[in-house]
């Protein structure tokens, strides 16, 4: 299975500031081991929300919002994408993590991705869509055959 | 740590730290069988303690040390038994003994630890399918039954396989060391093997149900990513983790809602995983950049490629595709490649072309019970009009096929052919 892990914002995150040298150096070794054990497929780190933007719809209409945005502890300040054997297997892998956000509370929150079995209605609906036109297509062609 | 370990996570435990482990002991005691029966009895030792005193901080240090414990243990009873029959001291030229100096042996390489794992568990003196599920065993953390039932073989079939190429080992004597430079580069082959078998065996399975089983993909993409950080400049090693990452973008492509395949020139494409193209095209890179000319895997991984970079099959470099293949035959000299090599020049060059490679072909003896020379033959005849032939070939391709799956889209295609000829009459 496929999970985020969300690293949540936290009021330095949100202000930009860098985290000192050593947790750098603490969190390279750690994405260093999630390589190694062959289960990181990408992960990045996210500028603080004042340089983003989010665009509300609603009833139809769209509206730009200019960051930055409250709720801090919602907000995303970096993620990983893994790939594990099971959500247990990556809540493992979480408690290795390297404390992300030194001096500060901050918390981690793991989100399995949707698997094609998930899909499966849904799927099958697009199909048959693109199934019926195809047909109709056929016959259309099969009559002016004719 | 004060809450209780469920099982849920004493397991994931095990899948994290197994293969860590298990390289350490082997190292250590040097017989793959008394490494696993410590490694399995530190385990147990863990399912009893952990639910009452939760996971400690370090779980992979302390199963390390409660094995190592054992074997010492072991070690002081063999001794003194040795001892009680008046010091016979005569196996240690034929058989390493345990070195002493344990407590150093642990703070070694960890990455070379895993490497002699790989090396041992893939060593030539095995059969592939004992490789297999010795590699799966040890590298994968699966246990006797997930690898039974990934194969679709019967449990003691496959825990018989285990027993039998660890005592294989043992009377080979087979070296501990791991080989460096040429000498390393000499062994990878065989573990490359497993591994794409491995990986084959998930994107194609060859019996049963399923046309994909996703988990066996997932474990041979997680053992090559593995080697790949220990081997990194074997071009080889980067050019398969390649191969594997272009194909597995595609296999949510390539089964439709009801289990049934979808062949590549038909698939939805917005559905391939852009994810594992892009790192796939990135190891591509790396293998081409590591040795010329190319080797077998990496040309794969760029044929893979040449598919991964198109929109569509029109936008598709097809005479690319069939001059790697050229090279691929050159290397491989076997007549399924030469069957792929057949259908990419239908692409570039037209299917009449194409249609005299594979008749050449029909009197190849290794492909005599080869499913897809019928389908592909089928294939080229349809695109040439001739429907009547074609729809004989997916028949007969379909009375070959082994997975059910695959011989429902092939009478699919039969059926295709009549209707065809129906409307024309």
């Amino acid at each position: 299975m496929r999970v985020m892990v969300i690293v949540k914002a936290t009021r330095n995150s949100e202000a930009g500031k860098m985290p000192s040298a050593q947790a750098f150096a603490d969190m390279g070794m750690f994405n260093e081991e999630l390589v190694k054990a062959g289960i990181m497929l990408a992960g990045d780190g996210l500028k603080p929300s004042s340089k983003g933007k989010r665009l509300r719809f609603s009833s139809g209409k769209k509206t730009v919002i200019d960051g930055p945005f409250t709720e801090t502890k919602e907000l995303v300040a970096g993620f990983w994408i893994w790939q594990v054997k099971s959500i247990d297997e990556a809540l493992e892998w979480a408690r290795r993590c390297p404390d992300p956000m030194p001096g500060e509370d901050s918390e981690l929150e793991i989100r399995p991705f949707y698997e094609m079995e998930d899909f499966g209605p849904e799927l099958t609906a697009e199909v048959r869509a693109k199934e019926a036109e195809l047909r109709a297509y056929l016959e259309a062609q099969a009559k002016s055959k004719k | 740590m004060t809450e209780l370990a469920t099982r849920g996570a004493i397991e994931a435990v095990w899948r994290i730290e197994s293969a860590r482990l298990l390289g350490g002991l082997v190292r250590m005691v040097r017989d793959v069988g008394l490494a696993e029966d410590l490694a399995q009895e530190a385990l147990v030792t863990a399912l009893e303690r952990w639910p009452e005193t939760g996971i400690p901080d370090n779980p992979g240090a302390w199963l390390m040390a409660t094995a190592k414990n054992r074997a010492v243990d072991q070690l002081r009873r063999k001794q003194m038994l040795d001892r009680a029959h008046g010091e016979i001291a005569s196996d240690v030229g034929a058989r390493p003994a345990v070195r002493p100096d344990l407590e150093a042996a642990i703070d070694e390489d960890v990455g070379d630890d895993l490497l002699r794992l790989i090396l041992v568990a893939c060593h030539p003196v095995l059969s592939t399918d004992a490789r297999a599920a010795l590699t799966l065993r040890l590298l994968g953390g699966l246990t006797t039954e997930e690898i039974a039932r990934a194969f679709l073989v019967p449990e003691p079939t496959i825990a018989q396989r285990i027993v039998r190429a660890k005592r294989t080992l043992a009377e080979a004597m087979v070296p501990f060391e791991v080989p460096r430079g040429e000498d390393l580069s000499a062994r990878l082959p065989s573990v490359l093997e497993v591994i794409y078998l491995v990986f084959n065996e998930g994107y194609s399975a060859t019996r049963g149900d399923d046309l994909i089983r996703f988990e066996l993909c997932d474990d041979a993409l997680r053992l090559g990513r593995i080697l790949v950080q220990l081997v990194p400049d074997e071009a080889e090693v980067q050019g398969l983790v390649a191969l594997m990452e272009i194909q597995a973008s595609r296999l949510r492509a390539r089964v439709g809602p009801d289990g049934e395949a979808i062949r590549l020139l038909d698939q939805d494409r917005s559905r391939w995983d852009q994810l594992l193209v892009r790192r796939g095209l990135a190891a591509l890179e790396r293998a081409e950049s590591l040795a010329r000319p190319l080797g077998p895997y990496t040309i794969q991984a760029a044929i893979a490629a040449c598919h991964a970079r198109a929109r569509g099959a029109d936008e598709t470099d097809w005479k690319q595709i069939v001059a790697l293949y050229d090279a691929l035959v050159e290397i491989t000299r076997s007549p399924v490649v030469e069957l792929n090599r057949a259908v990419a020049v239908s692409m570039a060059f037209g299917p009449d072309q194409a249609l005299e490679l594979v008749d050449a072909l029909l009197t190849e003896p290794a492909l005599s019970s080869y499913h897809l020379l019928p389908s592909v033959r089928g294939d080229l005849l349809e695109r040439l009009g001739r429907r009547d032939e074609a729809r004989a070939e997916f028949e007969r391709a379909a009375s070959m096929a082994q997975n059910s799956r695959e011989r429902a889209l092939l009478l699919d295609r039969a059926r295709a052919c009549e209707r065809a000829l129906d409307l024309k009459s």
